[in-house]
């Protein structure tokens, strides 16, 4: 048996087990986010959300899902065919694919590489292509304007993140996310970097297209934006994956800000709860602010949009990192 | 075994791809094709042991770089019946060069010969000695050629401060919003603090006055007047 596993057939059995075991539950969470955003912002509405398919409606994502799927797949006659059905395979394969580098606990990742922030980055900077690509093969006028805006507006916001990044790197003196985590193991970096952790976070809310920055979709405007001529399954493939990214931004607030698997405090019965319980918890508290501000707040305009990311996010982000660089060297708290 | 499979794999995709960019008829698929030998670029970058490079490809070009060039490839609307026009007066122009340039490549390969520890250095992205590559490198740009690091940068921002310096004019005018006044005004705003869920139940709350009875609505007299509706 040890012979086996050791065989790169068994190396191969054992990495897509793992990968199964970190999707499944991932989809999972995906279906049931969609349901807790609709009890949430129906909560914050003083309505009753989803509650008639199954007891308190807990069958309801499944219920969508077949509706989905039964539905026709259209293609536009002007549309570019390949493109227009590799758009939202595109989008759903990057949103799982980040996940190979996430640590659950000490040790869980699937891949523990040494340059794990930057893969985190490089894969949420290439989440742009599957909206301009729909944007464009889709051949329509209102599909191109959301995926112009959400070029432009995932180019801009990603410039903040990549500061925020570096400061927390500086802080680490790693790229390996889980030496990222384990360096907050006293004190979590949302409280010394807070100006950042808000930064990131708004960033994220932008990286994601979500309220009030969701003016790739912009429903009033534009229809439904980059995939107003999407149905049936691949429409589905775009739902899942952004809320997919949501959950990957929440993840990776949470590695970076919030302490990863670690409990807020090491005294008896907080670490009786296992790690993953505490990663998942930081995850779900993360998306309950996203689904709260969708609540809460009126959708940006453009150039609103461009000035925060460019002319507010952008210097502010540099301050703070050259301000963050200073205090480590001259308190000599550099990471070696 | 593994390796040098995945490494032809990848390496006749990047050809291929960059055949596809050149040979492809729409701009927007050579692009794309563009994005792919970057990516398999990296791949083989990652197959080398140097993962930093390969992760800094994938950001900086294939996040930003192709994204503007994606951006205004789409929006540029090329004709190319017109762009192959010429094609057969510059032709000769085009075999010449392209001539040219085959015999300079011919000159300088029979002439290459590789530095006579080359091949150690083959493949071994880490000094050894327990360093990451990214740790390698950033001893290099920010310890030992820190200086040129910073005129290099410098270079940039000078081409940046140009670019804005050329597209940039005041127009008059414009009316533009003045943010920090406008949060800071009083007067005109006022916050009130509302009960939740006041609205399902009846509290002594402000509550929008109530609808007049409604009356009964006279005959309207003349259509075609007034609101528009039926003709």
């Amino acid at each position: 048996m040890d012979g086996f596993l050791s065989s790169p057939i068994g190396i191969l059995v054992i990495t897509v087990a793992q990968a199964l075991a970190l999707l499944v539950p991932l989809l999972i969470m995906v279906a049931y986010l969609t349901y807790g955003e609709r009890k949430v912002l129906a909560a914050m509405q003083l309505r009753k959300g989803p509650n008639v398919v199954g007891p308190f409606g807990l069958l309801q994502p499944f219920a969508d899902a077949l509706k989905m799927l039964m539905k026709e797949t259209v293609i536009p006659s002007g549309a570019s065919r390949a493109l227009f059905v590799l758009a939202p395979m595109l989008t759903f394969g990057l949103a799982m694919i980040a996940w190979a580098v996430i640590p659950v606990n000490d040790g869980w990742a699937i891949a523990n590489i040494n340059v794990g922030v930057l893969y985190l980055f490089a894969i949420s900077s290439l989440g742009v292509y599957g909206v301009i690509i729909a944007g464009w093969a889709s051949n329509s006028k209102y599909a191109f304007l959301g995926a112009m805006r959400s070029a432009a507006q995932m180019v801009s916001y990603e410039v903040s993140i990549g500061f925020v990044i570096v400061t927390v790197l500086l802080c680490v003196g790693s790229l390996n996310l889980t030496e990222v985590v384990r360096a907050q193991q006293n004190v979590w970096f949302f409280i010394p970097l807070f100006p950042m952790f808000v930064i990131f976070f708004i960033s994220a809310l932008a990286e994601t297209n979500r309220a009030p920055f969701d003016l790739p979709e912009g429903e009033s405007e534009l229809v439904a934006g980059f995939f107003v001529e999407y149905s049936s399954l691949s429409f589905g493939l775009f739902f899942l994956g952004e809320y997919a990214n949501m959950i990957l931004m929440s993840a990776l607030t949470t590695i970076l800000f919030l302490g990863g698997w670690y409990p807020p405090m090491h005294v008896e019965p907080l670490t009786w709860i296992p790690g993953p319980i505490w990663f998942i918890a930081k995850i779900c508290l993360c998306l309950f602010v996203f689904i709260w501000v969708r609540a809460t707040f009126p959708r940006y305009r453009y150039d609103q949009l461009m000035r925060l990311g460019w002319k507010v996010f952008l210097p502010f982000s540099l301050f703070w990192l050259v301000l963050t660089a200073a205090v480590l060297k001259l308190t000599g708290w550099l990471p070696a | 075994m593994i390796a040098s499979l995945a490494f032809y794999a990848f390496a006749a995709v990047l050809i291929a791809s960059a055949v596809m960019v050149v040979s492809s008829r729409n701009p927007v698929h050579s692009v794309l094709f563009l994005i792919l030998a970057f990516f398999n670029a990296a791949a083989l970058m990652l197959i080398a042991g140097a993962e930093f490079l390969a992760m800094i490809l994938v950001i900086v070009y294939v996040g930003a770089v192709a994204v503007l060039f994606l951006f205004v490839v789409m929006m540029l609307d090329i004709d190319f019946s017109q762009l192959r026009e010429g094609f057969q007066r510059y032709a000769p122009i085009g075999a010449v060069i392209g001539g040219i340039l085959f015999l300079e490549l011919i000159f300088v390969l029979s002439t290459w010969r590789f530095a006579p520890d080359a091949a150690d250095l083959r493949l071994n992205p880490n000094p050894g000695g327990g360093v990451s590559n990214t740790a390698a490198l950033g001893r290099i740009l920010y310890t030992d050629y820190l200086y040129l690091f910073q005129l290099a940068g410098l270079v940039l921002l000078v081409a940046m401060i140009g670019a804005i310096v050329l597209t940039l004019r005041d127009r008059v005018g414009t009316r533009r919003q003045n943010i920090a006044a406008q949060v800071a005004r009083s007067g005109s705003v006022g916050l009130v603090k509302v009960p939740t869920g006041a609205g399902l139940r009846e509290l002594g709350i402000l509550r929008p006055p109530e609808p007049e009875a409604p009356k009964a609505l006279p005959e309207p007299a003349d259509h075609g007047h007034g609101h528009g509706g039926h003709h």
